[in-house]
């Protein structure tokens, strides 16, 4: 009885070191050596996996930053220049300061300005609908309306608007990444430089028919009239294919345009109401 | 036994209204909108300016390319404008507006009804005069005629197989053609055989249009070499790769041209607009276009010039019925949906299909019961409703490897699937972005 016991204890023990040996000796073997700065720099990632950088998820982003061991053109939108600050000290580098950039919607072909033409019926994606036909309306190149940006959103930031039927970004939410300008088949989403208190001054068109034929299909397009363009001080506006575009990295938000855009095609959002020249305009609408 | 493709098809309603309706000549419209991407291929470079003078038949658009072609001015008269007007792809191209003054027709071509039969050319030349009047495959594709004439290097093509199928419902074009213009089509044929350098043509044409089939059938002993072979219907019997299943018994192998096998398939309307461009020197200007529907007051078969508006044709077959819920560019399998009747005919318009309230609708999507019936019916081998599940997910990589580009878009899937799941429509979005990616890669 006891002797068994002792083989017992002798066979198990001896399987055991026995293990143990060629374990060593295979994890030698085939040790494979990784930076443990991937795993520090993956820490200090904000973990949201949104492929915003460019990479397929925050580890891959780590991979290539301490591979290539340099921060150029590589920046976590999510996390900002405060996780790259952090990631910097981790590798031992300098940071770039990029500016925060925010998603915004350039189109505002609401039901009311751009009135419907035809009625869609089949699969209900923007990329499927985009592919058959340029849409309900009489403009091939504004908002789908069926909300694969929405989709595409890992932040909650973006949620359709039933009554102008098209999708709104919520600016706490939104960090920039991409994902929807990625997802938008008519190229509608912009990633511009965020201002503070979320203030933009944007083109809400992409249209590129000439002025008549965009004014017909829908109210509030830009007509490539060029009045901005002229009234601009900071050559922040251009106009190409009949489509004025405001760069955000010049714009310095003085407004002037969007009192002189006869279509009311550029928005100004998040400012407070302006007095004075809320009247200015009123007296040419009268007359 | 009547001979047919293997796996698959469906059997939709036929509704040939229109197939007792000789083709009426549609007068020449007002102004003609001719859209310079009217084929497969890089579209092509336009040549007149505003206003310039027109002949008919005059070049206005050049080929700019191996697969591309040229584009024929199809009224004589002033260049209004060049623009970009909406076509049935539904998005806006460029087009050249032209004035009609009147129907003066370029030098050379030969405009009299006479039936030419013989010819000294030789294939070179024919296929030439095919790229020169810039004739694409006409059952709808437009596929470059003179690219399937040219078999690339070390293949040879056996067997020349004309389809006069016309397995979609409704559609009576090619039917019409058989019937009316049966000589010219022969002549036609023996071009595209000697262009091709075989001596064997088979046309394949469904039992449900037995005239047809009589007719052709007599007018064969004039014609050496060309045989007809019945057909069972079936949709989409009139696939190319269906169609040489049928009639050779040959499968195309996956990703490989009709070539590959020997064959070589062209439309009944690409004959008889090859007969016109060699003999008369008539380059494509016009088609035999099916207008029909259920509510329509007259539905027929017209002849019109390319670039007239869908809304004449429409006026002409008795205006657009009060129940429209659709108006369709094509047959009703694979047809498209218009946003709008100001759309020119282009070279690719069959057939303008009117849908009434009662047929015209999608029913409710469901989901999918895993009934099978969509892998069933896929004449191609495909399982539909896997690759719409992988469309949707957008793996594009296994999208790939299941072979969605072998899809033909015939829409049986679409048509017998009871949860009524938009299938065909996923899959046309994977292909779509499948395609991109391998192209990408080359």
């Amino acid at each position: 009885m006891s002797a068994s016991l002792i083989y017992t204890i002798i066979t198990i023990s001896s399987l055991g070191v026995a293990a143990a040996i060629i374990l060593y000796f295979t994890a030698r073997k085939f040790y494979v050596y990784e930076d443990p700065r991937i795993d520090e720099v993956e820490e200090a990632l904000p973990a949201a996996n949104c492929g915003g950088c460019g990479y397929a998820g925050c580890r891959a982003f780590a991979e290539a930053i301490v591979k290539d061991n340099s921060l150029d053109d590589k920046f976590c939108p999510v996390g900002g220049n405060d996780v790259m600050k952090t990631v910097a000290e981790i590798m031992g580098l300098e940071a770039g300061d990029q500016k925060a950039r925010i998603a915004v919607l350039r189109c505002n072909g609401t039901c009311e300005f751009r009135p419907k033409t035809n009625h869609y019926e089949g699969a209900t994606t923007c990329a499927i609908a985009a592919m058959n036909y340029g849409g309900e309306t009489g403009c091939q190149y504004g908002c789908l309306g069926f909300g694969d940006c929405v989709d595409a959103c890992d932040f909650d930031a973006l949620h359709m608007d039933p009554e102008t039927g098209l999708p709104v970004v919520t600016d706490e939410n939104c960090v920039g990444c991409g994902a929807c300008v990625e997802a938008c088949p008519k190229d509608l989403f912009e990633l511009r430089k965020k201002m503070p208190k979320y203030r933009r001054v944007y083109v809400a068109c992409r249209n590129e028919d000439k002025g008549g034929v965009a004014k017909k299909s829908c109210e509030v397009a830009c007509i490539g009239c060029g009045k901005c363009e002229q009234e601009c001080k900071y050559d922040a506006i251009t106009i190409t294919n009949n489509l004025a575009f405001i760069d955000s990295d010049k714009c310095v938000l003085c407004r002037k345009c969007v009192s002189v855009c006869p279509t009311n095609a550029i928005i100004e959002e998040n400012f407070p109401p302006r007095k004075i020249k809320v009247e200015k305009e009123a007296q040419p609408a009268e007359s | 036994m009547l001979k047919t493709f293997k796996i698959g098809g469906v059997h939709p309603a036929e509704n040939k209204i229109t197939a007792t309706k000789a083709v009426v000549k549609l007068p020449i419209p007002k102004t003609v909108t001719i859209p310079v991407t009217q084929h497969i291929g890089a579209p092509s470079k336009v040549i007149v300016k505003r206003g310039d003078v027109v002949k008919t038949g005059q070049i206005i658009a050049q080929s700019s390319g191996f697969v591309s072609t040229n584009i024929h001015s199809s009224v004589s008269g002033k260049v209004l404008k060049i623009d970009t007007v909406y076509d049935s792809s539904g998005y806006k191209k460029e087009s050249v507006v032209i004035n009609t003054e009147q129907d003066e027709w370029d030098e050379g071509v030969d405009t009299s009804p006479d039936l030419i039969k013989h010819t000294d050319l030789d294939a070179k030349t024919i296929t030439n005069k095919i790229l020169d009047a810039g004739i694409v495959g006409l059952g709808g594709a437009t596929f470059p005629t003179h690219v399937k004439l040219s078999p690339p290097p070390g293949m040879k093509a056996e067997v020349l197989l004309i389809n006069g199928v016309e397995c979609e419902p409704y559609l009576t074009a090619d039917h019409r053609l058989m019937l009316e213009r049966g000589d010219e089509l022969m002549v036609g044929i023996m071009l595209l055989m000697k262009a091709l350098g075989v001596n064997r043509a088979v046309i394949g044409i469904e039992r449900n249009k037995p005239d047809a089939i009589e007719h052709l059938t007599t007018l064969t002993k004039n014609y050496e070499g060309i045989e007809i072979c019945p057909l069972k219907v079936k949709y989409p019997q009139g696939g190319e790769k269906q169609l040489i299943k049928a009639i050779t018994g040959r499968e195309v192998p996956s990703g490989a041209l009709p070539i590959a096998v020997g064959a070589v398939v062209n439309n009944v309307g690409t004959a008889l607009a090859v007969y016109e461009a060699v003999m008369k020197n008539k380059p494509l200007i016009e088609r035999i276009v099916t207008v029909t529907g259920k509510s329509l007051s007259k539905p027929s078969n017209f002849l019109v010039r390319i670039g007239t508006p869908v809304k004449d044709l429409i006026e002409a077959a008795g205006g657009l019925p009060d129940d429209t819920a659709k108006v369709i560019s094509g047959g009703p399998m694979m047809g498209k949906a218009v946003a709008t009747i100001d759309i020119p005919v282009t070279k690719g318009t069959s057939g303008i299909l009117i849908l009434n309230e009662n047929e015209g609708h999608r029913k409710p999507v469901l989901n999918c019961i895993r009934c099978g019936r969509c892998v069933e019916v896929c004449p191609m081998g495909l399982e539909p409703y896997f690759l719409m599940t992988l469309s949707e997910k957008k793996v594009w990589d296994k999208a790939e490897k299941e072979q969605i580009m072998d899809c033909i878009e015939c829409g049986s899937c679409s048509f017998t699937c009871p949860a009524n799941r938009p299938l065909l429509d996923y899959i046309r979005y994977g292909k779509l972005t499948v395609g991109g990616i391998i192209r990408s890669r080359k």
